[in-house]
């Protein structure tokens, strides 16, 4: 399978997570967008993780297709910035400033929480002994 | 949806590769490149859809901004690459990167979304 198969392998595969994490969530017009959130944060901790554990000091080997079937098409097609922004253009335009302003520094901050929490335990578990 | 997906996701590695190569791996551009232009279409497509009264359950949302639109851009390649700034003791960059990701793509999808309405 060649490297460009892989990634639209796991490109269909998280936008498919993306969309599933939408039907299971609620969300209401207007309201709160939980489910690009919680995709975008999920996707965070997942990408921060498997970096690191497949990264040149991490105890896990995989091939380079295998590594960007996971992070550039899993990761990648499960997180959108398109969809964070359309939802901060609905909040502005519905003059919600208020909702504009939490979504905004509630998605950056957790997002690189995120990734930093994923690659914290992926190298705390580099670095133990065994298996 | 998935379609989007087939031609959204090798796009973006398609394209953040050809911008790295150009301008160098220093500062991660080709994933802001992607993520700016794909809000800017992202307003475009949304312009659309509200003069023509369609849904976010229609299959022309789901087609280009859930599927191609959703899987083009990333927020997970972002978070990651500020991480990477941050370790490298770049923390000039890293803040410079989130604020211009941020910065330019809300600007994008206004502005594509102020361009479809006219």
């Amino acid at each position: 399978m060649s490297l460009y198969a892989a990634i639209v392998a796991g490109g269909i595969v998280g936008s498919l997570m993306r969309w599933l994490v939408a039907l299971v969530l609620p969300s209401v017009a207007g309201g709160f967008p939980w489910p690009t959130l919680f995709a975008n944060v999920t996707g965070c901790v997942l990408i921060g993780f498997y970096s690191a554990l497949t990264g040149p000091d991490g105890r896990l080997f995989v091939d380079p297709r295998t590594r960007q079937f996971v992070l550039t098409g899993i990761c990648g097609g499960y997180t959108t910035f398109s969809g964070f922004s359309i939802e901060m253009l609905r909040f502005l335009q519905a003059s919600d400033s208020l909702q504009a302003a939490v979504y905004l520094a509630v998605s950056v901050t957790s997002w690189l929480a995120a990734v930093w929490l994923g690659d914290i335990v992926a190298r705390r578990l580099n670095h133990r002994g065994g298996l | 949806m998935t379609l989007g997906a087939i031609f959204g996701t090798p796009l973006r590695f398609y394209v953040g590769r050809v911008v790295s190569a150009r301008v160098g791996e220093t500062f991660p551009w080709g994933t802001l490149v992607v993520n700016v232009s794909g809000c800017l279409i992202m307003g475009v497509v949304a312009a659309y859809a509200t003069r023509h009264g369609l849904s976010g359950r229609s299959d022309y949302w789901l087609l280009l901004a859930t599927g191609f639109l959703g899987s083009y851009t990333t927020v997970s390649s972002f978070a990651l690459q500020t991480l990477a700034l941050a370790r490298e003791s770049e923390t000039r960059f890293a803040a410079g990167y989130i604020a211009l990701s941020v910065g330019l793509c809300l600007g994008a999808v206004a502005l594509g979304f102020a361009g479809g309405m006219r």
